[in-house]
């Protein structure tokens, strides 16, 4: 029975790669552990090595080939005592576990609905730029880098420090290039020491610096949490403002995929709980590079918050000089009358997808991304329950003590008189996330649950 | 838990001592100079403890009684732009550096005139212009900050150091061997000052560390390390002259273990249990850093008796005035509630 080599995922988001190169040619014969072909993702080069021993009988996609979808055939292998010359490549597809045999790869954008849900993207509604500014399509990566490269390359008091972000490129490829332009001593690795270069990076705060310290993800910043709080967000008030810090923390948040549950959590609503921190959740490349620079320039400690499953996702970003957003500042991306959706972060996508469900079935709705969630923009929300006196805040993260549960009391307080249907919120399910596909699926919050929400709090079934 | 047997014989057996850094040999000026600051401390601590007793100073109030020698050394190693960061027994440092006293007094009072305009306290105190950055009140918390700030100092190209003062506790805390880590993967000029006062709160240095020798914690980061007497300011600058020297030379960072006693319990609500009455009074009898440089003082005849009383007489009124400054300045308008949260 042949051996079928498929593209393989080599990350927890991979969907897709480019088949760089192959290392073996047909007639080849390879043994388990030797290396048969490179592979390009978004974020690096990986070599494919063979499970399995057997001669090379096919080599089913060319050399260069991208958007090479994970699953795709790509070779077959003969196992000893078969004439490679008469395998059946396509008879040897047969036994996929998938029901239905899939030749063709799948593209991109047809394959991207399983977890980005943020394909179709509505032309914003508010955008910071004069008219007729040209637009470049970039991915949330590289917007991010362009922001700390332009900045870095405005003021020498601001390098980059973290795990991996110099020599590695970034463990997700968002310092990528940053250390061949500014070299060690502005970008800059650490060992795996979160709360130790936390609270360096802090240090060299007090001391003028304007350091961007990068957690591979969040979830490790859990152990640098006190000094992103005791000492970064209280110093300034605890001097009488004698001693500043400005800092950005950045990073992914929240969950991705399949990575379980300890590396699954939206740490929004913590660090929002603190006085003395700035936090910011962006959805698209333009509101990455945007609020990435604002928070780069700004005096105090800043906690920028990405989500891994947007670094890939593209977007128009103006092509401007400097292209800064204003920190504090919520966004209207689609306007509507019959009731407000509320979301930031990646959940913005599914804000957008369950908007353009509604209006199918004749429900208006308008979409806010807060992009901020401290300072929080309140009164653009309510400026929006004003016009439509019906709310869902949508969040990707725990419903208790939530960015959700805030906007949904501070509108009980400030637009009472204005709602004619309860605030819902709309959170992932409040368990720990688990690794299960199903039950990793059924936890985060998917367009069809702001639907439902949506249309409760209209009163339609 | 019990504990291990070894405790006991750590106790038993003599600490390992370092080789010894060289004792500075100061002039009489500098004597008397180191006795008035030491001196200016302790009254003013003394002070302190008055009026907390009193209810004028609230929350914590950590005394740096007894370990003045090891304040004043180190600041007089000191040159512009190096950089200090400490734990929450900073009044003596920031005494040392050379903030007001009323200033630190009206801090510990909690009103409009304190350094930190009454929002920090005891615990929080700041004097950035000379070099100060905290005040800081997670126990190892400084050790990362201070290693910041070398690595500003590295980072403008700088030859200046930054002293991070901790203590016998905070030494068991990770991110201290974080630090030291990233201090010498990446040369930086940190001096860790480690003011081993026996205890941390109530737990004796051998009842919480496997390894006593708290000079010897850095060892398996390739960090040199020194015992240092730090009842004495003599041997405390000469420690600090190596070490200053070491870290401006580009030689990456040091250890300093500055071996010293405080008088009074951890704070003033501690009734130090943990110790014998027998203990402090032997420590205060024959190691007082401040009598031992009286000592000097008369036998080098840098000043008579007299002279020092009338010296004595002066920093009591320096202290006397921080009090009646403290007690007699407003408290903060209800405005600064709001203030200083964001730039």
């Amino acid at each position: 029975m042949a051996i079928q080599i498929t593209m393989p995922a080599l990350s927890p988001t991979m969907e897709e790669g480019t088949l760089a190169t192959w290392l073996v040619k047909e007639g080849d014969t390879v043994s388990s552990g030797d290396v048969i072909a490179e592979i390009e993702t978004d974020k690096a080069t990986m070599e494919v090595e063979s499970i399995d021993d057997g001669v090379v009988a096919k080599l089913l996609i060319e050399a260069g080939t991208d958007n090479v979808a994970v699953g795709t055939l790509i070779a077959v292998l003969a196992e000893d005592g078969e004439d490679p010359a008469t395998i059946d490549v396509e008879s040897g597809s047969a036994p996929a576990p998938a029901p239905e045999p899939a030749p063709e790869p799948v593209t991109a954008s047809n394959d991207a609905a399983p977890t980005g849900d943020t394909s179709v993207v509505p032309a914003p509604v508010e955008i910071d730029v004069p008219e007729g500014t040209p637009m470049a399509n970039q991915t949330v990566r590289e917007a991010l880098r362009d922001a700390m490269a332009e900045e870095m390359r405005r003021d020498g008091d601001i390098f980059v420090m973290g795990e991996e972000v110099a020599e590695y490129q970034g463990a997700y490829k968002v310092t990528q290039g940053l250390l061949d332009e500014f070299g060690p001593d502005r970008v800059i690795d650490t060992p795996i020491t979160e709360h130790g270069f936390a609270g360096l990076g802090v240090g060299a705060a007090f001391a003028g610096l304007k350091p961007v310290i990068e957690f591979m993800t969040f979830n490790f910043a859990m152990q640098a949490i006190d000094h992103i709080i005791n000492s970064a967000a209280k110093t300034r008030y605890m001097s009488g403002g004698l001693v500043d810090c400005s800092i950005v923390f950045r990073g992914p948040n929240g969950a991705a995929s399949r990575v379980g549950a300890q590396h699954s959590q939206n740490y929004a609503s913590w660090y929002s709980n603190v006085p003395g921190l700035k936090v910011i959740a962006p959805y698209d490349a333009a509101d990455n590079k945007g609020l990435l620079k604002a928070a780069i320039r700004d005096p105090n400690p800043v906690v920028f918050l990405e989500n891994e499953l947007m670094y890939g996702e593209s977007f128009d970003v103006p092509e401007m000089d400097d292209y800064v957003v204003p920190i504090g500042k919520a966004r209207t991306f689609r306007e509507g009358s019959d009731v407000t959706i509320v979301s930031y972060s990646i959940t913005v996508g599914q804000a957008l997808q369950a908007a353009d469900a509604l209006a199918e079935e004749g429900i208006s709705a308008e979409v806010i991304d807060l992009r901020t969630i401290r300072p929080l923009d309140i009164d653009a929300v309510i400026e929006s329950v004003k016009k439509t006196n019906r709310c869902v805040v949508a969040e990707e993260g725990w419903p208790q003590c939530s960015v959700a549960s805030d906007v949904s009391a501070q509108l009980m307080e400030k637009a009472f008189d204005w709602l004619d249907a309860p605030v819902t919120r709309v959170n992932s399910v409040d368990v720990p996330l688990p690794y299960a596909a199903n039950l990793e699926k059924a936890a985060i919050v998917k367009a069809e649950d702001i639907v439902k929400a949506a249309k409760a709090v209209c009163y339609v079934e | 838990m019990t504990t291990k047997k070894p405790a006991k014989k750590a106790a038993a057996s003599p600490r390992r001592r370092s080789a010894k850094a060289p004792v500075y040999t100061a002039t009489n000026e500098e004597l008397l100079h180191f006795y008035r600051e030491m001196l200016l401390i302790r009254r003013f601590e003394e002070k302190a403890g008055q009026m907390y007793g009193m209810g004028l100073i609230g929350g914590f109030c950590h005394l740096y009684i007894g370990q003045e020698a090891v304040a004043v050394g180190v600041q007089s190693a000191l040159k512009e732009g190096d950089k200090m960061i400490s734990g929450y027994r900073e009044h003596g440092q920031m005494i040392a550096i050379g903030t007001d006293p009323r200033a630190v007094m009206a801090e510990l009072t909690g009103r409009s005139g304190g350094v930190s305009r009454g929002k920090g306290g005891s615990m929080h105190m700041f004097d950035p212009a000379k070099g100060f950055y905290g005040g800081h009140g997670i126990v190892g918390a400084q050790v990362s900050l201070g290693t910041g700030l070398a690595f500003a100092n590295k980072y403008r190209k700088t030859d200046n150091v930054a002293v991070a003062y901790f203590g016998d506790g905070a030494a068991n805390q990770g991110q201290v061997y974080e630090s030291f880590n990233m201090a010498q993967i990446w040369n930086l000029p940190a001096i860790f000052i480690i003011e081993n006062n026996q205890y941390a709160m109530g737990t004796s240095v051998a009842r919480a560390s496997s390894q006593p020798d708290l000079y010897r914690r850095g060892e398996s980061f390739n960090i040199e390390g020194r015992h240092v007497d730090g009842m004495n300011v003599l041997a405390v600058r000469g420690a600090m002259d190596e070490a200053v020297a070491h870290c401006r030379s580009g030689k990456g960072p040091i250890i300093l273990e500055m071996e010293t006693y405080r008088y009074r319990g951890h704070s003033m609500s501690d009734p130090a249990k943990y110790r014998s009455k027998e203990e402090v009074q032997k420590m205060r009898a024959e190691h007082d850093a401040i009598d031992r440089m009286k000592n000097m003082i008369l036998k080098a005849g840098a000043m008579d008796e007299a002279g020092l009383k009338e010296m004595d007489k002066e920093v009591k009124a320096i202290v006397s005035d921080a009090a009646t400054f403290a007690q007699e300045c407003p408290e903060p308008e209800l405005s600064e509630l709001y203030t200083d949260v964001l730039v």
